[in-house]
């Protein structure tokens, strides 16, 4: 190439590097970011259908939280995916990427079921849930430890190991589906305890999610806490930012990677428990439902702080409630609840860049010709 | 306009979010000359350059080359105006040749003919007198090697304009020899070169002029001929300092470590560490001097715990109950367990000592979170410390909650250091505890390593500037491909013979 090809042409802008902003100048972008998304679903919504975008808005917050059945099941959807949520965020602060939280929810419902069904009519009701909740932790926090095991002394790769386990898990419970039939030839389980409802939670104030919500909460709280008061969540942090330095300083690497994942196997069971005796009185391939993907994006999304996880799983199930409910009141098919969707979450994503960095426009040599 | 200039900069001003990198930067080099930059650590060389080669992009001032405003928006565009720069860090495929490196990323036109291509850069080595086999692997070459590779990299790519940061910092003092004949034969062909460095002494033996950079500002340009170091300095710190380190004899040295025979070997069965003895006395500060890689960090890890042996015997005396300890393979924990109070300052700052991301009080809580029986953090006296620390040695941070990587390197290295000496050590182990670090931030490390010494501590220093470790040490122990070369007494030996043990047992480095 020659020289003369080139001219003294500048580009029309540069990216460089914010410092970093106020909180409030922040939050301002994620807002504009929603509001901007609102507009190109909008446009989206009107090029693709023809319908009034503002009646599709007002049938999306209809579906979320049109009726008192409806804020429950919206408050109970949030519940199970905060608490999915939470339970990955732990090993992902340590920079241990466990994409096999699926898996552990599905083993604390098989778990879980296990009891329902072998035990619900020999043991009294107290006993009865205490041998679910021991059953339930200690096979999500088993099938979280053994990657970690692995990972830990031979530094196998997490991401596909975890993975692996989620195929595992679900080929097991496909499994003892056969096994627990019922009625016969359904291929599939039923309603556990339908008659005696054993193992199943109790009403609080005779709402049914009342104690499932309860329960989520106190973990996002005991979890806020573990990760930023308690000497274990600091070995997590240190673990997570600098294997190096936490060995230097004497850390026993392997224990803390363990251990992490077993908490966070451990809460993933108790999703389960939620699942299974809290919510579905069944169990199928399908009852954890992907959240354990989603799980992973409402954790990085809300920066691994539990307290922000519970604004951003309540975003995520406001969209996925509202769109389907635009999907019905429309007669549409479900795919403009995943593009709108999509859309959404791409601005709130790509609005992190602004966040980071700024565009600087160069102008400077017209003032000077 | 010069009309010879090679390269010009006006008004070039750099800006990292409220950081300014650099300020108005006026700078020229001619064709046929070796230009310094010199200036401390954070004073903007390093952006500066590389906002000539095209890494960064300026937010403001002009570049000229032979004369005309250039833009230079990318590495490529810099090649195309025949700008080629010589990083700090090798950026070298390993398991490819050194033929094959340097044509890596070429466009020409044609077919590839690696033939060819070794050719040329056989003719360019004569030309310029490097001594290098085209067909060597890049894994197989020393660090002086390597760094020619990357010289005939952007020589072969045509550049006229040559930049080099910090070349000298990776090599002995024989290497740098010939490296500098190497730049003064380019410089005869016409070439322009600049080169970064700090160390005063390079700038005075090799350079034509200097270019003093201070807080990102440009101070002066002068002919080398027409100064001195103490001017240098000046203009590089801001005010008038003297460079003499003060080395008191030790006070009643006593045995504290006994290191007999070590031997370490990596994963892929070689030999990191060779039979190394010594003693560490008490009040007294030990050199360990060799080339990059010697097997440094292995001896400095195995006494800290973090190094598994193949055999040897480290031993620890107490000092109150004179009674020994075995160190070996045991854990950092279990070291400081057993009442050995070593401390140890790694070479690798934000990767090792400390963690980036999180703030002073939570870096000076690595050390003391393990203590008492609760089970939350105890945040009270690591908040102290940090701030005990802040204003003793003078750290320059907005707070003790500031993100440790926010700090300059000097301002880090405050920190580490100063949580490794709060414990009272009765071992103090530092690794290049000043690379990267400017003048004044130096002294204060030299100034804590001194007062260690007198306090009875015995203190491990690795260094790579051999002035320093001649005027700091007592005694210095060379390193050469993992074997002990030499124990030299600091007071009567030279630099010469401290480099020729260097090279003594390097089995790669013949020629």
């Amino acid at each position: 190439m020659s020289k003369s090809t080139i001219k003294a042409k500048e580009p029309l802008f540069h990216i460089a590097k914010r410092d970093a902003m106020p909180l409030w100048k922040s939050w301002l972008i994620r807002l504009v970011a929603i509001v901007a998304a609102l507009v190109v679903c909008g446009i989206v919504v009107v090029l693709l259908t023809d319908l009034n975008p503002l009646e599709v808005y007002q049938t999306m917050f209809k579906g979320a939280f049109g009726s008192k059945r409806k804020i429950w099941a919206t408050a109970q959807n949030t519940a199970i995916l905060l608490c999915i949520s939470l339970a990955v965020t732990p090993a992902f602060k340590m920079r241990f990427w466990n994409i096999g939280a699926e898996g552990q929810v599905l083993i604390g419902c098989l778990a879980t079921a296990a009891c329902m069904i072998l035990l619900g009519d020999k043991l009294p009701t107290p006993l009865l849930f205490l041998v679910m909740i021991a059953a339930s932790i200690a096979a999500g926090a088993v099938w979280a430890m053994i990657p970690a095991f692995f990972k830990a002394n031979w530094n196998t790769n997490e991401t596909l190991f975890t993975l692996m386990m989620n195929y595992v898990a679900i080929q097991l419970v496909s499994y003892f589906i056969t096994i627990w039939e019922n009625p016969k030839g359904s291929a599939s389980i039923g309603i556990i305890n339908m008659n005696s409802q054993a193992g199943w939670f109790p009403y609080l104030f005779n709402q049914k999610y009342l104690l499932n919500i309860l329960i989520v909460a106190v973990i996002t709280i005991g979890l806020y806490i573990y990760l930023k008061y308690n000497k274990h969540g600091y070995e997590i942090s240190v673990v997570g930012e600098s294997e190096n330095t936490a060995r230097y300083v004497g850390m026993n690497v392997k224990k803390v990677i363990i251990r992490t994942m077993a908490l966070s196997g451990a809460i993933c069971g108790i999703a389960g428990l939620l699942l299974v005796a809290g919510t579905d009185h069944t169990m199928t391939t399908d009852t954890a439902g992907g959240q354990g993907f989603t799980a992973i994006m409402v954790s990085w999304l809300a920066k691994f702080n539990p307290l922000t996880m519970i604004l951003v799983s309540l975003l995520i199930v406001f969209l996925d409630q509202g769109a389907g409910a635009i999907a019905t009141a429309f007669r549409l098919n479900k795919s403009i609840s995943d593009i709108l969707t999509g859309i959404i979450l791409f601005f709130i994503i790509g609005c992190e860049f602004f966040i980071n960095y700024q565009i600087l426009f160069n102008k400077k040599h017209k003032e000077e010709k | 306009m010069n009309s010879n200039a090679a390269l010009e900069l006006r008004n070039v001003t750099k800006h990292f979010g409220s950081v300014v990198a650099n300020k108005n930067v006026d700078l020229t080099v001619r064709k046929g000359e070796i230009l310094s930059i010199l200036g401390e650590n954070g004073s903007g060389k390093t952006t500066l350059m590389n906002m000539i080669a095209g890494i960064y992009y300026p937010d403001d001032g002009q570049i000229f080359i032979d004369g005309k405003e250039v833009v230079i928006r990318s590495p490529k565009d810099a090649y195309r105006y025949h700008i080629g720069m010589i990083h700090q860090h090798f950026k070298l495929v390993d398991i490819f040749s050194a033929a094959e490196n340097i044509v890596l990323g070429l466009e020409e036109k044609g077919s590839f003919n690696l033939k060819k291509a070794t050719e040329r850069v056989r003719e360019i080595s004569a030309k310029y007198g490097f001594e290098i086999d085209p067909e060597k692997k890049i894994y197989q070459m020393s660090v002086s090697e390597k760094q020619t590779v990357e010289i005939i990299k952007v020589l072969y790519r045509g550049a006229d304009i040559l930049i080099l940061d910090e070349p000298t910092a990776v090599l002995t003092p024989q290497e740098t020899q010939k490296l500098f004949s190497v730049l003064r034969k380019m410089r005869d062909d016409g070439k322009a070169i600049i080169i970064i460095t700090h160390k005063l002494h390079e700038v005075l033996a090799l350079s034509d002029r200097v270019t003093v950079l201070r807080k990102g500002e440009y101070i002066d340009t002068v002919i080398t001929a027409e100064t001195n170091e103490a001017q240098l300095t000046e203009m590089m710190v801001g005010k008038k300092i003297t460079l003499d380190i003060d080395r008191s004899e030790p006070k009643n040295p006593q045995d504290r470590l006994f290191v007999k025979d070590i031997c370490c070997v990596s994963r892929d069965g070689v030999k990191l560490l060779d039979n190394v003895s010594f003693t560490a006395r008490s009040g007294e500060i030990l050199g360990i001097a060799g080339i990059a890689g010697s097997g440094q960090r292995e001896l400095l890890e195995a006494i800290a715990g973090l190094q598994h042996l193949s055999s040897g015997e480290i031993t620890y005396i107490d000092p109150e109950s004179g009674s020994e300890e075995d160190l070996r393979d045991k854990t950092p924990l279990q070291i400081r367990d057993m009442g050995v109070r070593l401390s140890f300052v790694p070479e690798d700052r934000l990767g090792m000592g400390l963690v980036g991301n999180m703030d002073i009080i939570e870096n000076m809580m690595l050390r003391s979170y393990q203590k008492g029986k609760s089970m939350f953090l105890e945040r009270k006296k690591p908040k102290t410390l940090a701030e005990s620390i802040i204003n003793q040695l003078e750290v320059v941070t907005p707070n003790a909650t500031t993100p440790v990587r926010r700090l300059s390197g000097g301002n880090v290295q405050k920190v580490l250091v100063g949580r490794e000496i709060a414990s009272a050590p009765t071992v103090l182990m530092a690794a290049y505890p000043v690379r990267g670090l400017d003048i004044n931030s130096s002294y204060t490390i030299y100034n804590l390593l001194n007062q260690q010494k007198e306090n009875g501590v015995a203190v491990i220093f690795v260094g790579e500037d051999l002035d320093v470790l001649l005027e700091l040490c007592d005694r210095i122990l060379v390193l050469g491909g993992g074997k002990v070369t030499g124990i030299e007494d600091a007071r009567t030996t030279t630099k010469e013979a401290i480099g020729l043990l260097m090279t003594k047992t390097d089995g790669g480095d013949e020629t």
